[in-house]
């Protein structure tokens, strides 16, 4: 368990050093981060005097090293735009982006775990059908468009709903359906296939054996562990939701980590960006350690097995 | 008893790669679909009526010819620049065909390159590959290209080769497991023996043996690119303007849906959406029939 544990590790933090990497070079390689900075046009010595004061005119390996040291102190840079730390914009942030996720995720199950259950139960028949449908509706619809048909039903022509912004209530239901809207498909597909398997196992056909009405056996006995790989997988794609909100924080004018990398490209505010992909990728990094480490604990065969 | 000897004299049916593509099933709805597509994306100087990159001013923000306002000169009405709608539809079919199926291309030869190397030579080119795949699929693939096209800049060449090296890892994976039980098999040792090189061995005896399930994984991968092409110029860091992209147009469309110019924004995404959905049902079908062994995928 523990030598599963530290390889465990061991590859999160290649994982990490591999994304620090990728981010650091490619911001160096594929251009000069000074003709960012500076005003275009400016003169050869406004560059020069821009490249030493942010270390630009070093190795590459020891700017790299300047970076992972800062990296370490939790210092993610200076936004250019706003002239505060990135990370306390980062920070300040964060909250609305896991109200706006927790909100959409809270729906996507509302959604997704029913009607998998539904399919689950009636195979190949009209409730399936229909999931199927919806699943590939889910995926195949772009979360920015079904955003923008969402006000032009909602707000532009009933005029029930705001279009944008934050504050009430009513302006999390569009941005929440519009980024839940495809992970419910998801989870959708998920319960289906899970309910699916624990219906064929031997403790659920026993307990038709003993009698027992068809609907306790799915409500009581299939369900509940038909629900872990479920409530699982949301657990990763609530980290997900966090980073791919973008375009729909966007749309809605939702003030939350995906504007802020929105408003970073826009106004080539460049440490922004960097910092908000780095956070987000060692987000997702870490918490698929979690969850792999969680499901050592829980299912042996997967620690001794690789 | 009968039953029995007639089960035994089925003849045995010699399999062919495309012998399990029964036509019984075929999706004709997004096949065509998918075809007028291609059709009028190669075919778009001559089915659009209007230059889509130059318009007029005087007519801006036609409606649809069906609403009160439209005139059958702009079918679909114009934009905020008055460029007339469905032409810059058609020659948006073309940007998202050439990106979708170069992105896919590319990032098929990529992780399948990958992937065949990975698998066959094992020891630490698998390590190394393997870990670039799993560190590239712990990264967020939207946000990653998201943030190597703000450093790159606008340009539909670069989207193709962004949208490569994001999407490559689930073809690396897939194609090392099939690589590794192929390696097994008798051919390839016989290839061994006969004193092949690996390099020919790897070109000639394993690669043809996993392209079906490259060119699978190729067309259910063709949905998930064209979005993430579409979202990228929605946030004006994909295909640059004037360039009619339909994520572009969308973006574009965002000011006058809020004065109910639905056109401007609800047609483009229409476009995607029935580009899309029929990607992904053709995939499905081909994953079925070609690949068993990806039916739990």
């Amino acid at each position: 368990m523990k030598q599963y544990i530290g390889k465990r590790v061991g590859y999160c933090l290649l994982s990490l050093f591999l994304l620090s990497v990728t981010i650091f070079f490619f911001v160096r390689v594929t251009g000069d981060p000074a003709t960012l900075l500076v005003e275009p046009g400016a003169s050869q010595a406004d560059m020069d005097a821009i490249r030493h004061q942010f270390g630009l005119d070093r190795p590459l390996w020891t700017q790299y090293g300047i970076f992972i040291a800062s990296l370490a102190h939790g210092d993610l840079g200076q936004s250019f735009y706003y002239r505060t730390p990135v990370l306390e914009l980062y920070l300040s942030r964060l909250p609305n982006s896991l109200y706006l996720a927790a909100v959409a995720m809270f729906l996507s199950l509302l959604i997704g775990i029913p009607t998998g259950v539904l399919a689950s139960v009636r195979v190949g028949r009209f409730w399936d059908n229909a999931g199927k449908m919806f699943t590939l509706l889910g995926l195949s619809l772009p979360s920015f468009w079904v955003g923008l048909v969402l006000i032009l039903v909602f707000s532009v022509y009933l005029g029930w709903l705001p279009s944008s912004g934050a504050g009430t209530p009513l302006h999390l239901i569009m941005p929440a359906f519009a980024l839940g809207w495809y992970f419910a498909a998801a989870h959708m597909r998920l319960t289906r296939s899970s309910m699916l398997e624990v219906l064929g196992s031997e403790y659920v056909k026993l307990a038709r054996l003993k009698g027992l009405p068809q609907s306790l056996v799915i409500a009581k006995h299939a369900f509940k562990n038909a629900l872990i790989p479920v409530l699982t997988l949301a657990g990763i794609n609530l980290v997900i939701m966090v980073n791919v909100a973008i375009v729909v924080e966007v749309v809605f004018a939702w003030p939350g980590i995906g504007r802020l990398l929105y408003e970073g490209i826009s106004f080539r505010d460049f440490p922004v960006v960097q910092g908000v992909v780095l956070m987000g990728g060692a987000m997702l990094v870490i918490v698929n350690l979690v969850v792999d480490i969680l499901y050592a604990v829980i299912d042996p065969r997967i620690r001794l097995g690789s | 008893m009968s039953i029995q000897t007639e089960l035994i004299a089925l003849p045995p049916r010699a399999p062919s790669r495309f012998a399990s593509l029964r036509l019984g099933d075929f999706p004709l709805i997004p096949a065509l679909i998918l075809g007028g597509i291609a059709f009028v994306a190669i075919f778009a100087n001559l089915l659009a009526p209007h230059d889509p990159e130059i318009g007029s001013l005087a007519a801006r923000f036609r409606p649809p010819v069906w609403q009160t306002g439209g005139s059958s000169q702009y079918l679909l009405g114009t934009d905020q620049l008055g460029r007339d709608v469905l032409s810059r539809l058609i020659f948006g079919a073309r940007v998202s065909m050439v990106v979708g199926f170069t992105a896919v291309i590319f990032s098929g030869i990529v992780g399948t390159t990958l992937g065949i190397l990975s698998g066959y030579l094992g020891g630490w080119v698998d390590q190394v590959i393997m870990r670039l795949t799993d560190t590239w699929l712990a990264l967020p693939a939207l946000t990653f290209a998201i943030f190597l096209a703000a450093i790159v800049g606008p340009s539909m060449w670069n989207i193709v080769l962004i949208l490569g090296i994001t999407y490559w890892t689930r073809y690396a994976r897939v194609t090392r497991g099939e690589v590794l039980s192929l390696k097994e098999r008798e051919f390839v040792r016989l290839a061994i023996v006969a004193g092949c090189s690996k390099f020919t061995i790897m070109r000639r005896h394993i690669l043809p043996n996993i392209l079906n399930t490259a060119i699978v994984l190729g067309t259910l991968e063709l949905g998930v690119v064209i979005i993430a092409e579409a979202t990228l110029s929605f946030l004006g860091v994909g295909v640059p303007p004037p360039e009619p992209a339909w994520g572009l147009m969308l973006s574009d469309g965002k000011q006058s849906l809020m004065v109910g110019r639905w056109w401007l924004s609800v047609l483009p995404g229409v476009c995607i959406m029935l580009m899309v959905l029929s990607a992904n049902i053709l995939g499905d079908w081909l994953r079925v029939k070609l690949d068993p062994q990806l039916r739990q995928l």
